[in-house]
């Protein structure tokens, strides 16, 4: 048998693709650039060489008030609502081994609305909001996978009963709609939409302390045994990763992070399907390319609450333009996939 | 062989949900064997071999590993000495024959040890000895159905298991393919001495590659033992149902199964 000479190591071609990391730091980059543009936008206008000396301190108290006290709690509350909802995108894609398989379709953040939404209508506090959304959504999650996951959480019987649940529950938010009185509706509608507008440091801190928390579990703990998972039940089994154990821990930490997400912005539309796909789509690595997730989840957030303060005279939430943007590019995937032959 | 083995089964039953398989099934893998099962569709042999991999817990009885419980090691110490192939397996989209082969290195890496010199040579020398190292950045997805299950049985070998389960290796092969890996499990089994238990639907090829045959029936292991011992007109008839002639193999003196002819003389077509 002649044995041939690999002209590099195998830890180089196995290790991180330089491409992940070209990704990653692009939309990173970009995550910045826009930042900065929009701390610069408002009806104070501040040119962003301004706005980059007021974040570091050099700014006149004008504005270091208007930078870091007004807009930066928004701007943080964007960037980490989008990068929970990449993430836990990125997980859920991942386990049930389909891009369609977010979130949004699974029922999770329906769940998080439901919830949210008896909360609204009772006349809740935004805290009990908060709460509530967070609780709905782990609900929703025990409740699929109590039903849906007996057989793991791959096959149809888990993805059907996630989109099952979801219209369940959008019957339900439909219903507590008719319900409410007309001014309860109004903050209702708003809360469903996904916005951004008047978020602070009372969305932003517990938002920030959850992702810190859950981020290292997901890279260290879950990342290298869902990769393995996504060669089948068995293949991971039998290379030793937990199935069970894992798949469960998974499912709820990126349940979690979801619905944290909401509880800060509402159910903002599609960034939980489409930040891990367009960077899967990107690096074109397997695996559920978390780091280069949660940058793409930033930039998209971030780039839509930039658009949607731009579209008109009087600024949009930003789970309008999440959706007309989104929608878009689920045709379009869905198009070139059926194209492909891959569903 | 001195003791008991260090893989067995004892008095399992063996059910998916209520779904029952088999019971009282008890086998042992003799040590450094080439051990085939071989049987009918739905007798049992793939799901023993779900059993002693642990990928399905018996109902009753034991599957013993070392001498231990295989239920009650813990995952990563049991794929460290056991290696399977599963029936089916996804490549994920886009990763690389190297990719895939090295992901055989999961159970020896930790959060701390995530990639060593020992993985290196591993990989490199599971890929030599399946004759992929050429492939080492393609695709595999790109690859030919033979070149894939090499890329699979590199990886299982990357495991470096002292054992090694195969379910179905050659399934879904065309003869040559076949051919190609029985020729390297029968090769790894004799070069390495790795103990190599495969499920196989061709009793000729079972004859010809096997050290060591389990054959069995309706959740019951009919026969076992040298494949010449085992292999009998009387057993083909009694386990498969079927009427055959058993001829030693031209080629290795092995038993060779000939199926009986609807018609006893082939009388040439006139047409």
């Amino acid at each position: 048998m002649t044995t041939t000479v690999l002209d590099k190591s195998i830890g180089s071609r196995v290790g991180i693709r330089p491409r992940a990391v070209t990704v990653g730091i692009a939309a990173a980059v970009g995550t910045a650039v826009i930042s900065v543009f929009t701390l610069g936008t408002g009806e104070y206008p501040i040119a962003p060489a301004d706005v980059v000396r007021t974040l570091l301190g050099q700014g006149t108290t004008a504005q270091d008030f208007i930078v870091n006290e007004l807009r930066l709690p928004r701007l943080i509350t964007a960037i980490v609502v989008g990068m929970c909802l990449a993430a836990g995108g990125a997980v859920f894609q991942s386990l049930v081994r389909n891009p369609l398989g977010s979130p949004d379709v699974l029922g999770i953040t329906n769940g998080a609305s439901t919830a949210a939404l008896t909360v609204v209508i009772l006349g809740g506090s935004s805290t009990q909001l908060s709460l509530a959304a967070v609780a709905g959504g782990l609900a929703a999650a025990l409740l699929i996978q109590v039903i849906g996951g007996k057989h793991g959480l791959h096959g149809y019987r888990f993805i059907l009963c996630g989109i099952g649940l979801a219209a369940i529950l959008n019957g339900i938010s439909g219903y507590l709609l008719t319900r409410g009185i007309q001014m309860e509706n109004a903050r209702a509608m708003l809360w469903l939409t996904g916005s951004l507008d008047g978020r602070d440091w009372q969305q932003a801190g517990p938002l920030l302390i959850v992702l810190a928390v859950t981020l290292p579990i997901l890279l260290l703990a879950c990342g290298p045994g869902l990769r393995i998972l996504e060669m089948g039940d068995d293949a991971a089994s039998a290379l030793g990763v937990p199935v069970k154990v894992l798949r469960t821990g998974a499912l709820f930490t990126a349940a979690l992070l979801v619905s944290c997400a909401a509880a800060a912005a509402g159910p903002v539309a599609f960034v939980a399907l489409i930040a891990p796909h367009l960077a899967k789509r990107l690096t074109r690595a397997p695996g559920p390319n978390l780091v280069p997730s949660l940058a793409t989840g930033a930039l998209l957030l971030v780039g839509a609450d930039w658009l949607a303060q731009h579209a008109g005279d009087s600024a949009l939430p930003v789970g309008v333009v999440t959706g007309a943007v989104g929608g878009a590019y689920l045709v379009w995937l869905l198009t070139t996939e059926r194209k492909a032959g891959r569903i | 062989m001195t003791g008991t083995p260090r893989l067995s089964g004892s008095q399992m039953t063996l059910a998916y949900d209520k779904r029952v398989i088999a019971e009282e099934l008890s086998v042992d893998i003799p040590d450094g064997s080439f051990t085939v099962i071989i049987g009918p569709n739905a007798c049992g042999k793939s799901t023993l071999l779900r059993a002693l991999s642990r990928l399905l817990k018996p109902t009753t009885g034991t599957v013993l590993l070392d001498g231990q419980d295989v239920h009650s090691l813990p995952t990563r110490a049991v794929a460290r000495t056991l290696g399977l192939l599963p029936q089916s397996s996804t490549a994920p989209d886009g990763i690389t024959v190297a990719e895939l082969v090295a992901r055989g290195r999961y159970p020896h890496q930790s959060i701390l040890r995530r990639w060593s010199s020992d993985d290196e040579q591993v990989v490199t020398e599971s890929m030599t000895a399946t004759g992929i190292a050429d492939l080492a950045d393609r695709n595999v997805d790109e690859l030919s159905g033979g070149q894939r299950q090499r890329v699979w049985i590199a990886m299982a070998l990357a495991q470096q298991t002292p054992l090694l389960l195969l379910d179905e290796p050659t399934t879904y092969l065309d003869i040559a393919h076949q051919i190609e890996v029985l020729d390297l499990c029968a090769e790894l089994h004799e070069r390495q001495g790795r103990t190599l238990v495969a499920v196989l639907h061709d009793l000729n090829h079972a004859a010809r590659y096997a050290t060591h045959l389990i054959a069995m029936r309706g959740g019951k292991v009919a026969a076992s033992g040298e494949p010449s011992a085992v292999l009998t007109e009387k057993l083909v008839e009694e386990v498969f149902g079927l009427p055959c002639q058993v001829i030693d193999d031209p080629q290795t003196g092995t038993p060779l199964v000939v199926p009986a002819a609807r018609r006893r003389a082939a009388v040439p077509d006139p047409a």
